[in-house]
């Protein structure tokens, strides 16, 4: 699946991730990303560095999932001017990811036919470019007032409604620009940006093994697929490979931080629709996960369980034993609340048939993670390249074709009920040993990816190690990067008092994009 | 003048307003229960109004006296609908003021100022819910009107004290007809109170409102008084469904010493339904909005099957 005609030298990356790497030049980049959409490549992230300071320039790098792993394209981009070319055209997704590069490193992507800001509010200047390493991370500015500029629906009738950043309940903030004709929605313009908080720069100046807490914290629900990613490419970057055992408990807390998500989502979900009595039964079943969670893993999200070389902590017999009688009790209850869901019409109603994205549009614009199983794609690390312990677990895929809410609500069904397998498997067969190396040494410049599948999708790092044990630069990105892009098709020719449902039915991470 | 008529109007329309929020405070702890949850206390919506009265009112800076108006004339609406519905006695002094359509047409009155008010500062949420509400409104009102006339033919009057004491005090006859009112009664109860499967009371989805789409903008004293004309108005319907299809236990003028039953009478009919809608509530879930014209022309058709029901049959019972 690797373009051959390109003709480039791959360098292969050491670490548990299966990547490949090659230096390219413009056009090279261009043509990469033009044989890598042709023939089904995924775009998985696209992020640069400041390599000034080593007397190089930029570097524009961009990480594509094909069959067998990643392919790295690696473009340095020269200091004065620093431009390379658009590739949104082959990768709609790509967009959202060269406006933040601009905003964050100035590098200008040619060509490319949306160049608004966009993790830029006008809380810096215009010449300021927050993660270049010239600029010292605690200087200031004043505030400034930035317009943003909205995508304008003209006609007989149409009107906008702008919604947040402050909504009327307590969710994280967000603009949502819809014009409606009546309640039909015309169009949905997204603004995000809000939560940006200097999480690459502050990486930046973090030791490897604090760099752990904040690479859980990107985004609070996936605190467990972000460690792991975080932990999965310092271990690749000093080429060590975690015990067994810790690699089988990692897997074990991103299954359960799966369920609880998911137990959560569902309650919601009905909740948008009026049902109360859902939410009330998926909190308490919610509840009770976390419970155990915070007396197995001493967290209630299991956050800072996964640390670079191992886990932080073992779960003895007793744990196991709660672990398994807890798995046997909820299923119970979530087959139960599953024909609920499926017998009751009205919700049926609301469900089906709503917010709907299609196989066809899935592909094309790179729906990921379970929003894409929900909408006829199959990708899951955890099935199409499985490392340990995925790969003696035989995941099954959860998958859907209609796309809609329904669909979404079916995958998560079946998601957790698959999980909750893989949890038994894990807890059954639990390898014994040490639970870790202690954390890494990776060598200066050495540089390691992760790529875990999170609950939302897959959760991917890339890191570049510097000296005394230093981060130079660490990008984090969510799913949600991919995903968001399409809740703006998934609500066209739905009505508006549908979209919380809809947006629910997807739940994004804003603090993951926002960084 | 006799005072004792006048006094008892006074003290059945103070007992009403008063109590109002008790009924919302009684449905809520009944769906919590119904939904496993920790239920908040029976008196939770008179903490809310105590608080939000001493809270201060903000106004939108282009906020016109209308926007401040309204609040009063919306509870000053509801204080005199629910003094002419006969709650716990007929042919109280106020009762011959207004007929079941005035009484229409006095609810229209403060939702089309609500309407307004919503509209007046200028937000998207504001006319959102007005133009929602309207929606719901314009197929509501002539579903309920075929509701009243359904009693007022049988009673030969459109006055709700007539219809409660040919009703309640003829010998026992059993009305069809009623029955079909009653469903769509109750249809429309949903719907004009901003209830499932209409609108979700509890929901915080600022898309998906109607009524609380239209308060969004209101605060302080302003907010409190809109709650509790909402709280007067869930009474109202409930106390006309119950005038119209449940009348038994209702005094009958004059008859003072029957007035203590009646007024506990009325506290168990009324905890009654607070359930019942609770129960409706916690089953179903709220429809798509373009989904609300089929749910109000049902009851709209039960109104008027009803009718046909009561001319088939004979109008001679």
């Amino acid at each position: 699946m690797v373009p051959d005609e390109l003709e480039l030298t791959w360098e292969r990356l050491r670490g548990a991730v299966s990547a490949r790497r090659a230096t390219v030049d413009a056009a090279q980049w261009r043509a990469g990303a033009e044989a890598l959409s042709r023939e089904s490549g995924r775009l998985v992230a696209l992020w640069g560095s400041d390599r000034r300071d080593l007397g190089e320039g930029f570097d524009v790098q961009a990480a594509f999932a094909v069959r067998d792993g990643l392919l790295v394209l690696r473009l340095p981009v020269p200091a004065l001017h620093p431009a390379f070319p658009d590739i949104s055209a082959f990768f709609p997704v790509a967009g959202r990811m060269q406006r933040a590069l601009h905003d964050m490193l100035g590098i200008v992507a040619l060509g490319a036919h949306d160049s608004r800001p966009w993790l830029r509010h006008g809380a810096w200047p215009p010449d300021v470019y927050p993660l270049r390493r010239d600029l010292d991370a605690a200087t200031s500015f004043p505030a400034s007032d930035a317009a943003y500029e909205f995508v304008s629906v003209s006609g007989e009738g149409v009107h906008e409604i702008p919604v947040g950043p402050v909504h009327a309940g307590t969710i994280e903030p967000g603009h949502f620009r819809f014009s409606v004709l009546g309640e039909r929605v015309m169009r949905l313009e997204e603004h995000l940006g809000y939560k940006h908080k200097g999480i690459e720069k502050r990486f930046e100046s973090m030791r490897i093994e604090d760099g752990a807490r904040l690479a859980g914290r990107v985004s609070g629900d996936s605190t467990v697929a972000y460690a792991w990613a975080y932990a999965m490419a310092v271990e690749g970057a000093a080429g060590v490979e975690p015990p067994a055992r810790a690699l089988w408990l990692r897997g074990l807390a991103l299954e359960r931080e799966r369920v609880a998500n998911h137990l959560g989502d569902l309650g919601y979900i009905g909740n948008d629709a009026g049902l109360g009595f859902a939410l009330s039964q998926f909190s308490r079943l919610k509840e009770d996960w976390l419970r155990l969670n915070a007396a197995v893993f001493g967290h209630r999200y299991a956050m800072d369980f996964v640390v670079p070389g191992g886990v932080a902590s073992d779960v003895d017999s007793s744990g196991i034993a709660r672990l398994e009688a807890q798995a046997d009790r909820i299923e119970r209850e979530v087959r139960a609340l599953r024909d609920t869901f499926e017998e009751h019409a009205g919700l049926q109603d609301r469900f089906r048939t709503c917010g709907i994205v299609t196989t066809e549009l899935a592909v094309r614009l790179g729906l990921t993670g379970l929003a894409g199983r929900a909408s006829g794609r199959s990708e899951d690390l955890r099935a199409d390249l499985p490392s340990p312990p995925y790969d003696q677990l035989d995941v099954q895929v959860a998958r859907h074709g209609d796309g809609d809410v329904a669909a979404r609500v079916s995958v998560r069904f079946d998601e957790i009920l698959e999980s909750l397998r893989l949890m038994r498997l894990i807890l059954d067969r639990l390898p014994a040993g040490a639970l870790t190396i202690g954390c890494p040494d990776p060598a200066p410049g050495a540089s390691g990816l992760g790529w875990v599948e999170g609950w939302r999708g897959e959760v991917f790092v890339a890191l570049e190690c510097a000296p005394g044990r230093g981060i130079r630069r660490c990008h984090p990105h969510d799913p949600s990067w991919q995903n968001w892009p399409l809740l703006e098709h998934a609500i066209l020719g739905n009505i508006v008092p549908d979209f919380p449902l809809i947006n629910k039915s997807f739940n994004l991470s804003y603090a993951g994009v926002d960084l | 003048m006799p005072i004792l008529p006048f006094a008892s109007q006074f003290l059945e329309t103070l007992l009403a307003v008063l109590a109002a929020p008790l009924l919302i405070g009684w449905v809520n702890q009944c769906r919590a229960w119904l939904q496993n949850r920790s239920a908040p206390g029976l008196l939770q919506p008179y903490r809310v109004i105590r608080k939000l009265f001493r809270k201060e009112s903000v106004l939108a800076q282009n906020a016109s006296p209308l926007f401040r108006l309204t609040p009063y004339v919306v509870f000053g609406s509801m204080i005199l609908a629910v003094s002419i519905v006969p709650l716990v006695a007929t042919g109280l002094p106020l009762s011959p003021v207004a007929d079941v359509i005035a009484l229409v047409g006095l609810l229209a009155f403060a939702r089309v100022f609500m309407a307004l008010a919503a509209m007046d500062v200028g937000t998207a949420f504001g006319s959102l819910g007005a133009r929602r509400e309207m929606l719901v409104a314009a197929l509501a009102e002539p579903a309920l009107l075929m509701v009243f006339f359904m009693p007022s033919l049988i009673a030969q009057s459109t006055s709700l004290t007539t219809i409660v004491e040919t009703l309640a005090h003829r010998p026992f006859a059993l009305y069809p007809s009623l029955a079909f009112a009653a469903v769509a009664f109750v249809m429309v109860l949903l719907a004009e109170n901003a209830r499932i499967p209409i609108d979700n009371p509890a929901t915080h989805l600022e898309l998906t409102m109607i009524h609380e789409a239209m308060i969004l903008e209101y605060s302080g004293r302003h907010l409190a008084l809109m709650e509790w004309a909402h709280a007067l108005k869930l009474v109202i319907y409930f106390t006309i469904g119950i005038a119209l299809f449940l009348p038994w236990g209702i005094a009958e003028a004059g008859n003072w010493i029957a007035i203590p039953l009646a007024i506990v009478a009325l506290a168990v009919k009324l905890a009654v339904g607070g359930a019942a809608l609770a129960v409706l509530e916690s089953v179903s879930v709220k429809l798509r909005i373009f989904r609300a014209p089929e749910f109000l022309a049902t009851a709209f058709l039960l109104a008027v099957l009803g009718m046909l029901t009561h001319v088939l049959l004979g109008a001679g019972t």
